[in-house]
């Protein structure tokens, strides 16, 4: 496969009264053609802000993409003037965002939403335009379309508009598709029909897509590879088989182990990630997580690890990454969080399998 | 799979009747949607909750899980009687809540409390955290002196997991899991029996709600606390409820235990939600049965006919169109509201 995006070293920073933010420090990665990659973290890790900066949307003033390399099919996006990346932004890389509620329009139709993209990129004329929204809004699944279109948002539930975001990012068939917390907004039944939809017209259309969650769930239904992000940096990455099954940062590891689990035994209590994440502003030295961390040691705190390579495809930026691994994932590792042995049967197999 | 799984059920086992700590009977919730400009006018219902009957025993959680608009939220407030019912009866520990007056229910809020999802809106920014907890104090005339009121406001501070200097900070200086923090003390601070618990882990981070939820059973073993835990995600609800109930619609489509009803969803939209969760697990997740539903939940201004459910559902017969299914025992201490749940029987 082809590599589409390389980011290389991509720092933003947001410069306010307080200090030097920095949402973004230090980020590299690429993204394969027509594979979906996961960025999981949670809120303030600077997720939204490496999506924002690869599509240049970087509120300036304040914020400010101080160095990195964004090389999309080969060129290098951070360097191009501000006309040549409007002319890429929704052509060949679209973004649909978390809100659907409030990414639309309200006083303007959809049509006149849909038109707007495809007679700017694609040259149509109004007719051809009215025409190929119709077309987009049927594909994503909207019943009645040719009615439909001429609705305005408020008509629409948070899930169909959340269809027509993604109708939206696909009119100019890009290359990538940027998803920012995509189903957040949305209840789990509608999450598994938006998910599902995306994931077929992306492998139909063969379009990369960047997931950017916080749901580890959604991770692990859709995303080929991902990236985990702490503290502005990618503190591991591989493919996601690979890193749910075999995690090798401590804070992946307790990510995973503070969700309780459907599919597993109830646990007598949950394990959580212990304190707060830090403050961006002032960053302490060495790990970030260190101060969170069980298994930090001396020189957790004066030397900052780096992103090491563990297998193939496969980093962790932890000192203690060789320590870790299967084990540490052990969700029983106290005797106490089993919680009696009549629980342990039933829950395992707790799927619906019968009869419908 | 009709033995229970008693060994889990706290102090469930023995007499049913004098153990239920809040019954819900026939509970109906409708507003009123309103035209005109001066003189407004009813023109039609939202049937938010629908003839919805539940219990809640001492010492359990009952968790209530449902989609965005199902009624969930509003269940909880006409228990508390912060909505007052359009029908149905509330039953507090033996005492009926919707014929009470407003000062009768301001002393029965002592035993009852609410926290709220955000944390975000729901503290006043302009007082500080420990002015937010030790307001009830006050309201209620619980303390005596300035003195009890600091030491109280400094004991809950600690109770939930704050420290006691904390309490003359503001809420925009606490992160969002420590705001939660402040409103579940704010709601022990009366020292109340039961607690209905509004989506309380859900705005939070997920590494925060494991602390969220890891205190909430903590303080429910220490102040032997009763709650009613509204939420939307099926993982955190199964982890802290004693038993489950589900909401479609404003009607309530099955009860059980929470393993029972894990390992053995009855109703048809129980197993579309089950299975719509994806588990953080690529292996496992990809050997799961999917039900994807189709559609979305119609509208409560113009819920179906018969049972509400029977347009998205992948097993509907004719007669569903027509029965409104109720909610029966059809199997020792499992609910469902389907026609077609084996045991439920003539309809």
């Amino acid at each position: 496969m082809a590599t589409l995006l390389e980011v290389k070293d991509l720092r933003t920073h947001f410069f306010t009264f307080e200090g030097v933010v920095k949402a973004v420090d230090g980020v590299s990665y690429e993204v394969e053609e027509g594979e979906t990659l996961g960025l999981v973290g949670e809120s303030g890790c600077g997720k939204s802000v490496s999506a924002l900066s690869l599509m240049r949307l970087i509120p300036d003033p304040p914020g400010k993409i101080v160095s990195g390399e964004m090389l999309f099919e080969g060129e290098d996006i951070l360097k191009i003037d501000m006309d040549d990346m409007r002319r890429i932004r929704g052509a060949k890389m679209s973004m649909v965002f978390q809100e659907p509620m409030t990414s639309l329009n309200p006083v303007l139709t959809l049509e006149r939403q849909l038109s707007e993209t495809l007679q700017l990129h694609r040259g149509m004329s109004r007719e051809e335009a009215r025409n190929e929204s119709v077309d987009l809004l049927a594909r994503v699944g909207i019943p009645d379309a040719e009615r439909r279109v001429k609705q305005y948002p408020h008509q629409f539930s948070g899930g169909m508009r959340q269809r027509v975001m993604i109708a939206m990012a696909l009119s100019c068939n890009p290359r990538l598709i940027i998803a920012d917390e995509p189903t957040t907004a949305l209840d789990v039944t509608i999450q598994a029909q938006i998910l599902e939809l995306m994931k077929s017209l992306t492998n139909e259309f063969g379009v990369s897509l960047i997931v950017i969650t916080h749901n580890l769930g959604v991770v692990a239904r859709y995303a080929d590879r991902m990236n985990i992000m702490y503290a502005g940096k990618i503190i591991e990455r591989g493919t996601a088989r690979e890193v749910y099954s075999n995690p090798r940062h401590p804070y992946t590891v307790g990510l995973l182990k503070s969700v309780p689990r459907l599919d597993l035994p109830r646990r007598a209590k949950l394990d959580p990630i212990e304190g707060q994440p830090p403050d961006l502003i002032n960053l302490p030295q060495g790990c970030s997580f260190r101060d969170r961390c069980r298994w930090a040691v001396d020189k957790c705190a004066t030397e900052e690890p780096p992103l090491m390579l563990m297998n193939e495809g496969h980093w962790s930026a932890c000192w203690r990454s060789d320590e870790l691994g299967p084990s540490a994932l052990d969700f029983y590792a106290d005797a106490e969080m089993l919680e009696g042995a009549t629980n342990g049967g039933s829950a395992a197999d707790s799927e619906p399998e019968e009869e419908n | 799979m009709t033995t229970m799984t008693e060994a889990d059920q706290r102090g469930n086992g023995a007499s049913p009747e004098n153990d239920i700590l809040v019954e819900v009977k026939n509970l109906q919730m409708y507003f009123p949607v309103t035209a005109g400009i001066i003189f407004q006018r009813a023109v039609a219902q939202i049937k938010a909750v629908d003839d919805v009957s539940f219990f809640v025993r001492k010492g359990e959680t009952l968790g209530l899980v449902g989609e965005s608009g199902c009624g969930k939220t509003t269940t909880g407030r006409c228990i508390l009687q912060l909505y007052k019912p359009t029908g149905g009866q509330v039953v507090f520990d033996g005492q009926e809540l919707t014929s009470m007056s407003t000062r009768q229910m301001r002393v029965m809020r002592r035993r009852m409390q609410v926290i709220f999802q955000d944390p975000y809106s729901s503290l006043n920014p302009r007082m500080t955290a420990g002015n937010i907890i030790g307001e009830p104090l006050i309201v209620h005339g619980l303390v005596n002196n300035k003195e009890e009121y600091r030491e109280r406001v400094a004991e809950l501070l600690q109770n939930v997991g704050l420290n006691p200097y904390m309490a003359d900070r503001f809420p925009h200086e606490f992160s969002g899991g420590q705001r939660q923090r402040i409103g579940v003390a704010r709601a022990l601070s009366v020292d109340p029996s039961f607690i209905v618990c509004d989506e309380p882990v859900s705005a939070l981070d997920v590494s925060i709600q494991a602390q969220i939820v890891n205190l909430l059973e903590d303080l429910q073993e220490q102040f032997d606390l009763t709650y009613l835990f509204i939420a939307h995600d099926l993982s955190v609800v199964r982890h802290i409820s004693n038993r489950v109930a589900v909401m479609y619609l404003g009607h309530i489509v099955e009860v059980a235990d929470r393993n029972e009803i894990y390992a053995n969803p009855l109703h048809p939209y129980t197993r579309a939600l089950l299975s719509a969760v994806p588990i953080p697990d690529p292996v496992i997740d990809a050997q799961r049965e999917r039900i994807l539903l189709s559609g979305e939940v119609p509208s409560p201004l113009n819920p179906p006919n018969g049972c509400v459910f029977h347009p998205r559902c992948p097993i509907a017969i004719d007669s569903c169109q027509q029965v409104i299914p109720e909610l029966r025992e059809v199997e020792p201490d499992h609910w469902a509201a389907c026609i077609q749940s084996p045991g439920y029987g003539s309809y």
